[in-house]
């Protein structure tokens, strides 16, 4: 699909302000609410906008630990990527799942109530997983900018 | 403060985090609830901060951003006005999307657009490379990301 001037502009109020109504965003980028309602709507079947979700707060939900797991595999398997990442799948505390081309093969992201509960998801369902040639941890500390808009 | 949170809600979590948009009434369909009784319990959740600021997922290829890379920074000074100088110098640059305050191999883990390798390769030049206090730089392009529910 070809995107114009205009749905920069729809996708920059967007991601501006994901919370206000078409009718009100619509008014702020200067076009009328049908338009901007019908160029979104074209931009959603084009899946250029995959979705507007909300994020999970996962602190408030009890998860204080945040940890990102870097890991390297065993690459003379050749299913190596396809098992772990399917295994990875049933740990119910991975929150994203990452690949990438680097030092790092495989990125999890998971969460933890507290210290002894990541030592035993660590423990019982990361170590476990298939394949792992050598695994690193990086605790979040503190998040400093959480930014999901992109410079369009 | 905790809010005590049922099957029911977690559903409703869940439901909001894949589509923020979703009416009350479409909730209550969904899990055989009156329209404000899903109001309620929507109205519940939000108020008690269990979600953070709205996502809006967009397809950052057709947007003409092929290259997502994730950096690991080591500070090469440290101290309290190290980590502030660099904090503020690194988010304000546009393409620059997470900043992380993390422990173990490296002291930040940034996230950054860009549209592809040669432009990576300017933001990492001429941005990144020059931020007050960064010492060692490790990039890892990212080649798919999933995002999975969590223990909902």
């Amino acid at each position: 699909m070809h995107i114009n001037d205009t749905d920069r502009r729809i996708l920059r109020y967007i991601q501006a302000d994901p919370h206000s109504p078409v009718s009100e965003l619509a008014d702020r980028a200067g076009l009328t609410p049908a338009l901007f309602a019908r160029r979104l709507e074209r931009m959603r079947e084009a899946g250029i906008l995959k979705a507007i979700r909300e994020e999970i707060n996962w602190p408030a939900l009890g998860y204080e630990v945040e940890v990102s797991l870097r890991f390297n595999l065993d690459k003379t398997a050749p299913r190596a990527f396809d098992d772990f990442i399917e295994a990875a799948r049933n740990v119910p505390e991975v929150i994203s799942i990452g690949t990438f081309l680097g030092q790092v093969d495989v990125r999890l992201q998971i969460i933890a109530k507290d210290m002894s509960d990541y030592q035993r998801i660590y423990r019982e369902h990361i170590l476990p997983l298939p394949h792992i040639a050598d695994i690193e941890a990086l605790m979040l500390v503190a998040p400093i900018q959480e930014r999901s808009a992109v410079p369009i | 403060m905790k809010i005590e949170l049922d099957e029911i809600d977690r559903e409703i979590i869940k439901s909001l985090s894949e589509d923020a948009n979703l009416s009350a009434g479409a909730i209550g369909r969904r899990l055989g609830l009156s329209q404000p009784a899903a109001w309620r319990r929507i109205k519940r959740i939000r108020d008690g901060g269990i979600f953070k600021e709205r996502r809006v997922d967009l397809d950052l290829n057709q947007l003409g951003f092929g290259v997502t890379v994730l950096l690991g920074i080591k500070l090469g000074s440290k101290g309290r006005v190290a980590l502030e100088e660099f904090e503020r110098a690194v988010c304000a640059i546009p393409e620059v999307q997470t900043v992380q305050h993390v422990l173990g191999l490296y002291d930040y883990r940034v996230k950054i657009v860009a549209r592809d390798i040669s432009d990576f390769e300017r933001i990492l030049r001429r941005r990144i490379m020059t931020l007050p206090g960064a010492g060692n730089v490790e990039s890892n392009v990212l080649l798919s990301e999933e995002l999975r529910p969590g223990p909902l």
